[in-house]
C-alpha cells in the first residue's frame, strides 16, 4: 500500500473546489483516459486581477485527485504572476510530500496550471512540440528535459516517476538515459569551472556526504577526505572498505565517478593509507 | 472495525484449526526431523501425516509431494527441473496471463537463450487452444499453463493440455495455487506431470508451498544441499509450516463443497447486484469457467486505486488491476492480454471471497460501492 500523508488522504477523501467554472478565464486540460490520469482546471479572475475561483475535475488515483485539490487551494487569491510560480514541487510540499512513484501527479497539476495560464493569455502552449521519446505515454524529449532540470532528476527511474516516460514497454530507457546525461553535463561543465577553492572543497565534502557515504555505509564501510591538491582528491578508506579487495574499484566507479559528476570532470581520486 | 476481507486471491487468513496444530512445533516439538534423538524423532511421523493430507487433496501419492517455501519456489523448481533433465530441448510454452512466478522466469530464460512461446487469450480470458497445439514442437521441453487465473478466476483446460503434451512426450506443469481448494483435483486420473500449490492461498501461513511431481517424471533439484525431501529439495524442513499445510489441505477438502455452493452464491449475488446497480460496469473474463470465489469487474472512467482507498474507508479490502496499484504505470498484464480497453482496465476491481465471508459482508459491499463509483465519476472530467 502507498504511504500517503494525512494531508493527501484529506484532499482525496474531501477534495476542494471540485467542478468546472462556466465561462472561465482560463482552462487547462491535461492527461487522458488511456494514460490512467487526467485533470481539467478552470479559473476565473476578479476585477483586481486576482484568481477569484478555481475548480478542478480529476480522473486518477488518490494522489492525482489530491494534487488537483491542492492546486486550486494554492491558486485562489493569487495574481496570475504569483500563481505562475507554483511548481510541481510546491504542490507536493503542500500535500506534505508524495510517494516518489507518484510525483507525476503533481507534475500533471503543474502542467494544467501552465496550460490554463497560457490559455488566459491567449498564447496556448503548442501541443507536444519536440520529439516523442516514450511512445507508450506520448512523452516528448522537451517534457523530459524540463522535468530533469526543474527537479534535478538523475536516473531513468526518477524520470519515469515524474513524467511517466519509460513506464510502459521500457524500450526508450536508453534514450532517456542519454537525455539525462546531456542535460546534466552540458551546463555543469561550464558552471563548475567557476568554482573557487573554498567552493570546490565544500562541494566535494557535500558530494561525499550525500552521494557516496550512504552507499558505502550500507556495506559497513566508510571514507575520509584527507586532502585536496589541485584536482587530486586524497582519501582514506575506513571500516569494511579498508579490508575490502574491491575497494580500488569502488574508489574508481563510485567515489571518483560521483565527484566527477557533481564537482568537476577533471578530478582524480587517490587512496592514501592514513 | 472488523475488516470485510475480499482479497483472498492475494492471501488468506490462517484457519484457527491450522494455527492450533502448528503451534506445538515452535517451542515444544522443535526438533529437526533428521536428528537421531527423541526430540527430532517425534516430528517425523507428523510430517508423514501432513504429506499424506496434501497428497489426498490432490489425489496423489505422498511420495509425489515435495514441500517448498512457497508457490514461486514450486514454479521455479518445476521449470528448472524440466529444462535440466532435457538439456537438448530449448523451447518453453506458457501463456500471456501467468503469474510473475512463471511470467518473469520465462522472460529471464528467454534472455538466456531459450525460445519462449506465450499463448494468447481472447477477450473472455480463454486460452487459444489452437495456437497452443500448433506451438508444440520436438524441441519443446516444457509447457507451463496456470490452472486458474489469479485476477479473473478463469479456468484453463489443463487436463486437455496435459493430454496433448503427454502424446508428444512433453513435460506439463501447472501453477495451481488459485485452483487448489476451490476445484476438485484428482491427479491419479490426470496427465499433469507437475503442479504447484501455495499454503497461504488456502488458509495455511505464508512461507510454505508444495510441488507435486508425478512418479516417473524425470526430476532435478533446484535447491542443492542436504538429503531432505529424498534429495529433491534440500534445506531443513519448515516443520510447523508443513504441518499447517497438511491440516489446511484436509480442511480444504472438507470445505470444497461449501466453496462451490455458499461461496459461489455469495460471489454471484455480489456480481449481479453490482452490475445491476452501477451503470457502465462490466465483468472481466468468462463467467462460464471460473473459480467460485472470484469476480473481476471494471467501472468505466474511474481509477481503481481511488475505488480501493474509498472502499478501505468502510473496511472493505479488495484489489485492482489498475496501473496505480500495481506499482507500474500500465494496467495489469492480464487485462492487457485480454484486450480490455485502458478506459476499463484502469477501473478494474477484483473481489475474491473465502468461506470466512458472510452474507452481511456482501450486503455491505453492495451498499457502499455504488455511491463510491458515483462520487468518483462526479470528480472525473470524463463523465
Amino acid at each position: 500500500m502507498w504511504e500517503y500523508t494525512d494531508k493527501v488522504k484529506e484532499h482525496f477523501l474531501n477534495p476542494s473546489n471540485v467542478g468546472e467554472i462556466e465561462n472561465p478565464d482560463g482552462v487547462g486540460d491535461v492527461g487522458s483516459l488511456s494514460c490512467g490520469d487526467a485533470l481539467k482546471l478552470t479559473f476565473k479572475l476578479d476585477d483586481q486581477g486576482l484568481i477569484a475561483d478555481a475548480k478542478v475535475k480529476t480522473f486518477g488515483c488518490a494522489s492525482a485527485i489530491a494534487s488537483g485539490s491542492a492546486l486550486t487551494e494554492m491558486m485562489i487569491g493569487k495574481t496570475i504572476e504569483e500563481a505562475e510560480k507554483i511548481s510541481n514541487q510546491h504542490i507536493a510540499d503542500y500535500l506534505g510530500g508524495l510517494p516518489k512513484e507518484k510525483m507525476h501527479c503533481s507534475v500533471m497539476g503543474h502542467e494544467a496550471l501552465e496550460k490554463a495560464i497560457a490559455c488566459y493569455r491567449g498564447t496556448p502552449i503548442e501541443e507536444k512540440e519536440g520529439t516523442v521519446i516514450c511512445e507508450c505515454f506520448g512523452v516528448t524529449d522537451l517534457e523530459i528535459i524540463k522535468a530533469i532540470q526543474e527537479n534535478h532528476l538523475k536516473t531513468v527511474e526518477e524520470v519515469t516517476n515524474f513524467t511517466k516516460a519509460g513506464g510502459g514497454c521500457e524500450r526508450c530507457h536508453g534514450d532517456i538515459a542519454k537525455i539525462i546525461l546531456e542535460v546534466q553535463h552540458k551546463p555543469q561543465l561550464e558552471e563548475k569551472k567557476e568554482l573557487s577553492n573554498i567552493q570546490k572543497m565544500r562541494l566535494i565534502e557535500e558530494t561525499i556526504e550525500r552521494e557516496i557515504r550512504p552507499s558505502l555505509q550500507l556495506d559497513g564501510g566508510d571514507i575520509e577526505l584527507i586532502d585536496i591538491i589541485g584536482n587530486r582528491i586524497l582519501v582514506a578508506t575506513r571500516g569494511a572498505c579498508s579490508a575490502c579487495k574491491s575497494a580500488p574499484i569502488t574508489l574508481k566507479n563510485l567515489v571518483e565517478a560521483k565527484l566527477r559528476e557533481f564537482v568537476s570532470p577533471d578530478l582524480v581520486v587517490e587512496e592514501v593509507s592514513k | 472495525m472488523n475488516p470485510i476481507y475480499v482479497d483472498n486471491n492475494a492471501t488468506t487468513r490462517v484457519a484457527d484449526e491450522v494455527f492450533k496444530v502448528m503451534q506445538p512445533y515452535f517451542c515444544e516439538l522443535y526438533g529437526n526431523p533428521s536428528s537421531m534423538h527423541s526430540v527430532g524423532g517425534r516430528v517425523g511421523p507428523k510430517l508423514k501425516e501432513a504429506r499424506k493430507q496434501v497428497a489426498d487433496l490432490l489425489g496423489a501419492h505422498p511420495d509425489e509431494i515435495i514441500f517448498t517455501s512457497c508457490g514461486t519456489e514450486s514454479d521455479s523448481t518445476a521449470i528448472h527441473a524440466a529444462l535440466a533433465v532435457d538439456p537438448g530441448k530449448r523451447h518453453i510454452v506458457t501463456s500471456r496471463v501467468e503469474h510473475p512466478a512463471i511470467g518473469s522466469l520465462a522472460s529471464t530464460l528467454n534472455k538466456q537463450g531459450y525460445r519462449v512461446t506465450e499463448i494468447a487469450v481472447d477477450g473472455d480470458g480463454c486460452l487459444d487452444m489452437g495456437a497452443l497445439e500448433e506451438s508444440l514442437t520436438p524441441d519443446t521441453a516444457l509447457v507451463s499453463i496456470m490452472w486458474a487465473n489469479n485476477e479473473t478466476g478463469v479456468i484453463f483446460p489443463v487436463e486437455e493440455i496435459s493430454q496433448m503434451c503427454r502424446q508428444r512426450g512433453i513435460t506439463f506443469h501447472t501453477d495451481a495455487v488459485q485452483a487448489v481448494g476451490k476445484l476438485p483435483i484428482n491427479l491419479k486420473e490426470s496427465a499433469i506431470d507437475m503442479l504447484s500449490i501455495s499454503g497461504h492461498k488456502l488458509h495455511a501461513p505464508k512461507g510454505i508451498g508444495a510441488l507435486y511431481v508425478r512418479k516417473g517424471t524425470k526430476f532435478s533439484p533446484f535447491m542443492i544441499g542436504g538429503h531432505q525431501e529424498k534429495g529433491r529439495r534440500a534445506g531443513t524442513e519448515n516443520v510447523p509450516g508443513i504441518i499447517a499445510l497438511g491440516k489446511a489441505c484436509e480442511l480444504a477438502g472438507q470445505n470444497l463443497h461449501e466453496e462451490n455452493t455458499r461461496v459461489l452464491e455469495l460471489r454471484d449475488r455480489l456480481e449481479t447486484e453490482l452490475i445491476k446497480q452501477i451503470p457502465d460496469a462490466k465483468v472481466n473474463g468468462t463467467t462460464k469457467q471460473r473459480t467460485p470465489n472470484t469476480t473481476n469487474i471494471s467501472f468505466a472512467n474511474i481509477e481503481g486505486e481511488s475505488i480501493l482507498l474509498m472502499l478501505n474507508e468502510f473496511g472493505i479490502c479488495a484489489s485492482s488491476g489498475s496501473a496505480c496499484t500495481s506499482g507500474s504505470l500500465e494496467p495489469s498484464h492480464v487485462m492487457r492480454a485480454m484486450g480490455v480497453p485502458f478506459t476499463m482496465a484502469h477501473g478494474s476491481i477484483r473481489f475474491s471471497l473465502s468461506i470466512y465471508n458472510s452474507k452481511e459482508d456482501i450486503d455491505e459491499i453492495i451498499k457502499q460501492l455504488p455511491p463510491i463509483v458515483k462520487r468518483l465519476r462526479e470528480l472525473s472530467p470524463f463523465s
